[in-house]
């Protein structure tokens, strides 16, 4: 008995045949890291460099106390809300844009299909549909606010059409998306009894897809405002312009005050999209 | 509608190209008006030939001919006209779970009504009068209002059989019907559906699981085994024998309960929720 119970340890075949792999991927997953760290130059210890830490306190230093004079207050206020005025246009303008692509991108529309492969054209069109909200997805809305900022000058409109357009294709393709992973059965019905491509959607595919579509939508507009604040670093208004003036001016105290306000902010959308989104079910 | 089919043979889009054709040299007449049950057991090509008469699914050999006209001829806009002529009415009922009874029943006039009426249908039903008659025929006037998915079963597939009824069609395809309701009801929806086609003279094709039912309700009876006919004959000649026959190795479908498909339940698929 003793015998067999120090003996089975010894016996090659019980070794756990996974610990190789695993010991192998570990060392190559840090193998792979280290060019990373070199290229992006990770030194974390420059941090705690006594010229580096000085500067550092003191700027941090200047945060306590946040700066609190009814003036700058009423001008946060109305940056902040101007923040919130940007990412809801914003959001209404990648509405406008998403919903005609999201119709004519999606395959559970297409009568052709109904009996077989979807004919050549219609395909066509869909995939270009695809293409083209891929495209205006794939450009971060920061590259665009700084194409805007140039076209129409700095304030809030860069901002409202760099957020209408990425998030346009954005809420394109999760639509589309959102719409072909359901149920089609329904739409498909209607289009089999010989209904419009437009009633389907309203009749089939809209009311068995609405609650998703507006919890997602619920949901970045909430992802808006938080990437509003971004734009205004590079001169697109709202709240991020006035933080990034007062960051240039070594300006502790208003940085604390906007950042308080900037967290309130995103918990405050946070808790109004998720009660949206629980109330949706 | 008058139908005409020669020889067809059609599979489903899915199926392996080596699996056997669901129908395999089907040929067959129906005039304008008449009313006929499609009997046989399972896996025997009934939806199937459901699907072909709808204009669903093409046939993949012989030729279908709907009032003198081959369908898959015409443009495709012409052909999802001719669909609006049909109405086929799927065995699960195709009903979006937050939808309401009277937007869901009233959903099959929509060939027949403009794109804008459809919208400001949504807001305020058009037609509300005339859902509940459609609704009263299968004893369901008290849903009117009330949500799809608050209803049971059986009372979602007489939803989906009082939307056909509405639908100004003149030849209507019901599949399997009674699958989830009881003798009672069951007999109640036969009745209303060939009393609602002969009003408005429209060609009824029905199929069903429930052999006694189609022999007491439709004059015209077609057994289909393995894609093929069987018999086609007045209902009075459907003799006990021609039955064993048709149901050989399928007895219990001939005596026991109709296997009833499982309506799909109301889920909501998780959301993907991704920044980017």
């Amino acid at each position: 008995m003793t015998r067999t119970t120090l003996a089975l340890p010894m016996r090659p075949e019980l070794r756990d045949p996974a610990w190789r792999g695993r010991v192998f991927w570990a060392l190559a997953a840090l193998l792979l890291l280290w060019p990373a760290l070199v290229l992006t130059e990770f030194k974390p210890w420059v941090l705690l460099e006594a010229g580096t830490l000085k500067s550092t306190l003191k700027f941090l230093g200047d945060f306590v106390p946040p700066k609190l004079e009814p003036e700058f207050l009423l001008m946060v206020a109305r940056e902040t809300w101007r923040t919130v005025a940007i990412a809801t246009a914003g959001m209404v303008l990648a509405l406008l844009l998403a919903l005609p692509l999201t119709l004519l991108s999606v395959r559970a529309l297409s009568i052709s299909a109904l009996s077989g492969r979807m004919a050549l054209m219609p395909a066509v069109l869909r995939q270009g549909v695809r293409w083209l909200l891929i495209l205006l997805r794939s450009v971060p809305e920061l590259i665009w606010a700084l194409v805007f900022v140039r076209v129409v000058g700095l304030g809030p409109t860069a901002g409202v059409l760099a957020i209408g357009l990425t998030y346009g294709g954005m809420l394109g393709k999760v639509y589309g998306e959102i719409l072909e992973s359901g149920e089609s059965h329904v739409t498909a019905s209607l289009l089999r009894n010989g209904s419009g491509r437009l009633q389907a959607f309203f009749y089939g595919l809209l009311p068995q897809n609405a609650a998703e579509l507006t919890s997602y939508s619920v949901y970045r507009w909430e992802c808006a405002i938080r990437s509003s604040v971004v734009l205004g670093f590079v001169g697109a208004g709202g709240l991020g312009q006035q933080m990034d003036a007062s960051m240039k001016m070594f300006n502790g105290a208003e940085v604390s005050t906007m950042l308080l306000v900037f967290m309130a902010l995103v918990w405050l959308a946070d808790q109004a999209s998720a009660w949206l989104r629980k109330a949706l079910g | 509608m008058q139908i005409r089919l020669e020889n067809v043979a059609a599979r489903h889009p899915a199926a392996r190209r080596d699996a056997a054709a669901a129908l395999r040299g089907l040929s067959l007449q129906v005039a304008a008006g008449e009313q006929i049950a499609v009997i046989g057991p399972s896996g025997a090509g009934k939806t199937t030939l459901l699907h072909v008469l709808a204009c669903a699914l093409p046939p993949s050999s012989g030729s279908l001919q709907l009032s003198g006209r081959d369908p898959w001829q015409l443009p495709r806009r012409q052909l999802q006209r001719l669909r609006g002529e049909l109405f086929l009415a799927p065995q699960v009922p195709p009903l979006p779970p937050r939808q309401r009874v009277v937007t869901s029943v009233l959903a099959g006039r929509l060939p027949h009504i403009g794109l804008w009426q459809s919208v400001r249908s949504l807001f305020y039903p058009t037609a509300i009068a005339q859902a509940d008659a459609a609704l009263a025929r299968f004893d369901l006037s008290d849903k009117l209002f009330d949500r799809v998915d608050r209803l049971s079963g059986g009372e979602r597939q007489r939803v989906g059989l009082a939307r056909a009824l509405v639908a100004d069609a003149s030849l209507l395809l019901v599949d399997e019907p009674l699958s989830a309701l009881d003798p009672t009801r069951g007999q109640q929806a036969v009745a209303s559906l060939t009393e609602a086609a002969r009003e408005r003279g429209a060609t009824l094709v029905c199929t069903l699981h429930h052999v006694e039912m189609a022999l007491r309700n439709f004059p015209r009876i077609i057994g289909l085994r393995d894609g093929e006919l069987a018999f086609d004959l007045p209902a009075a000649d459907v003799t006990p024998e021609r039955l064993q026959a048709l149901y050989a190795q399928h007895l219990h479908e001939l005596t026991g309960p109709a296997p009833s498909e499982e309506l799909p339940a109301a889920v909501s698929p998780h959301v993907v929720m991704h920044c980017r």
